[in-house]
């Protein structure tokens, strides 16, 4: 178990070392800090965005060792020794990720806040499914609500890049 | 959204985590994947003093077949480790399926099997074909181990036989006489939404003719329910359209839905009627467990 230390407050604060985008982090936090609160909090990465926060809207959505997840429903305690992708991550250096690209190309976005979350999720099905159906691609970002687009040009977009890898 | 301080544990072992769960008793819960649990202390529904992360316990992340005997499903899978598992889907698709339908891909991979079972939400989607396969859980506490069939292990919304101290470990799907099996659940939603009606049904089909049928009805009672009138009608009987049209209409009669925000009684026992009846068609046409 991860090492810890008792504050003045009599709360254990723990140190804990997640590997984020390629770099390890440690923080020493508080056992009750969600995995969301401590990329935004903790080590900026506001591109992860707080939306529902209960696990039906997906603007949370970072990969967790590859797979998405909602980051506002795990503890960051229980990501120790764990690998995290959050968009930040997705690009490549300089270059945008060919999703992102396509995102752009089809207009897959209007106000924006469900497209980090949108782009971790389709992300994460091409690097296991790189030639999606349209259904698979759906299945996929079912757990991303976008109130502005209707999805079409999201998909659209998922698919050409699928195309396009 | 912050949640309340908690003393945090993740043991090692599930001997420690049964000892951790016996001296907090009531102020301590179990965190698997927290997407109920999380929620519900976002919603200020609970405020466990003590959470017990099962994070580390990896013998109970598996799916292995034990010849001879049957599927054993570790408590830890995820839903999406059901969706993905080759075991399950060579010997019983229709308990992938059921997985694959519930929530949405994020929740898939953080919710466990031991999760659904021990919330004991009369809509959870796994218990069902969990009972239609007659399948059992492995509970583990600080007294020793003991297996429960999943049909006896829900006393009520939210209630179930285990003990404070008691962990689920496993599942375990005993090999069959089954020859198909089929779960459907009705949500309002395609995706992320809670059943309306699970129906599941195992059928043992044979020249035409049912020679064993279980069914389990899901978010029509306090409880995960078997339609046992319907499974004795069954019995016997020529798998035909018209006879499994009758085995709807006997299982309607035999749940006691509520009205809810999701759907009025009346409409939740005429669905029972309609899933049964395709349910069991899918279970008697499509062959396989
Ligand atoms: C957006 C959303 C959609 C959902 N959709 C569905 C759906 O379609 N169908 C459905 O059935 N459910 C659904 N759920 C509910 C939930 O995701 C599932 O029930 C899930 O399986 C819970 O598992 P968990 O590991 O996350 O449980 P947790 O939240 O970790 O725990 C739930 C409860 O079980 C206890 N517990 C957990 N594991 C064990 C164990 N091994 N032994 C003893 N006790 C244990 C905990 O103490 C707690 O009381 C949904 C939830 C969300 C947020
Ligand atoms: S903010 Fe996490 S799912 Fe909505
Ligand atoms: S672009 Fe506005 S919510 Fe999706």
């Amino acid at each position: 178990m991860s090492s810890f230390v008792v504050d003045k407050d009599g709360i254990k604060r723990y140190a804990v070392t997640v590997n984020v985008n390629g770099s390890d982090y440690t923080k020493v936090i508080k056992a009750n800090t969600l995995l969301v609160n401590l990329l935004r909090d903790d080590l900026d990465l506001t591109g992860t965005k707080r939306g529902c926060e209960l696990g039906d809207c997906g603007c949370c959505t970072v990969m967790l060792d590859g797979n998405p997840v909602n980051a506002c429903l795990v503890l960051a305690i229980d990501c120790d020794g764990r690998e995290i992708t959050t968009i930040e991550g997705i690009q490549d250096g300089e270059d945008l990720d060919i999703v992102q690209e396509k995102f752009i190309e089809h207009a897959g976005f209007q106000c924006g806040f469900c497209t980090p979350g949108m782009i971790v999720s389709s992300r994460a099905l091409l690097n296991e499914n790189p030639s999606p159906t349209e259904y698979e691609v759906r299945e996929a970002i079912a757990g991303n609500l976008c109130r502005c687009t209707g999805y079409v040009n999201i998909v659209a977009a998922v698919l050409d890049a699928a195309e396009n890898l | 959204m912050y949640l309340p301080d908690f003393e945090y544990y993740a043991p090692d072992s599930i001997a420690e985590a049964c000892q951790l769960l016996s001296q907090f008793g009531a102020k301590a819960k179990v965190l698997a994947g927290g997407t109920d649990m999380v929620v519900k202390m976002k919603n200020e529904l609970l405020a466990p003093e003590v959470v017990v992360s099962v994070k580390n316990l990896e013998q109970l992340k598996k799916i292995e077949y034990v010849a001879g005997k049957g599927v054993c499903v570790g408590a830890l899978c995820t839903h999406n480790d059901l969706v993905k598992s080759d075991v399950l889907k060579e010997r019983y698709p229709s308990v992938a399926n059921a997985a694959r339908q519930m929530a949405n891909n994020q929740v898939r991979n953080r919710g466990t099997v031991g999760g659904n079972i021990s919330n004991a939400v009369p809509s959870a989607d796994l218990p069902p074909i969990f009972i239609a396969l007659n399948a059992t859980a492995k509970l583990v506490g600080t007294k020793g181990e003991r297996t429960v069939a999943m049909e006896d292990l829900f006393t009520g919304p939210g209630k179930t036989v285990m003990a404070q101290d008691e962990l689920i470990a496993e599942v375990f799907i005993p090999d069959q006489k089954m020859t198909g099996s089929n779960y459907i659940k009705f949500g309002l939603r395609k995706s992320g939404a809670l059943a309306v009606v699970g129906v599941a049904v195992a059928v043992q089909v044979e020249n035409g003719v049912i020679k064993d049928a279980r069914v389990a009805l899901g978010a029509v009672a306090a409880t995960p329910v078997r339609a046992k009138k319907t499974e004795e009608f069954l019995k016997g009987k020529n798998a035909t359209d018209d006879v499994l049209a009758e085995a709807g209409v006997i299982a309607s009669g035999e749940c006691k839905p509520i009205s809810d925000i999701r759907a009025s009684a009346e409409y939740r026992t005429d669905l029972v009627r309609i899933f049964t009846k395709r349910a069991l068609r899918k279970a008697v046409d499509e062959g396989h467990v």
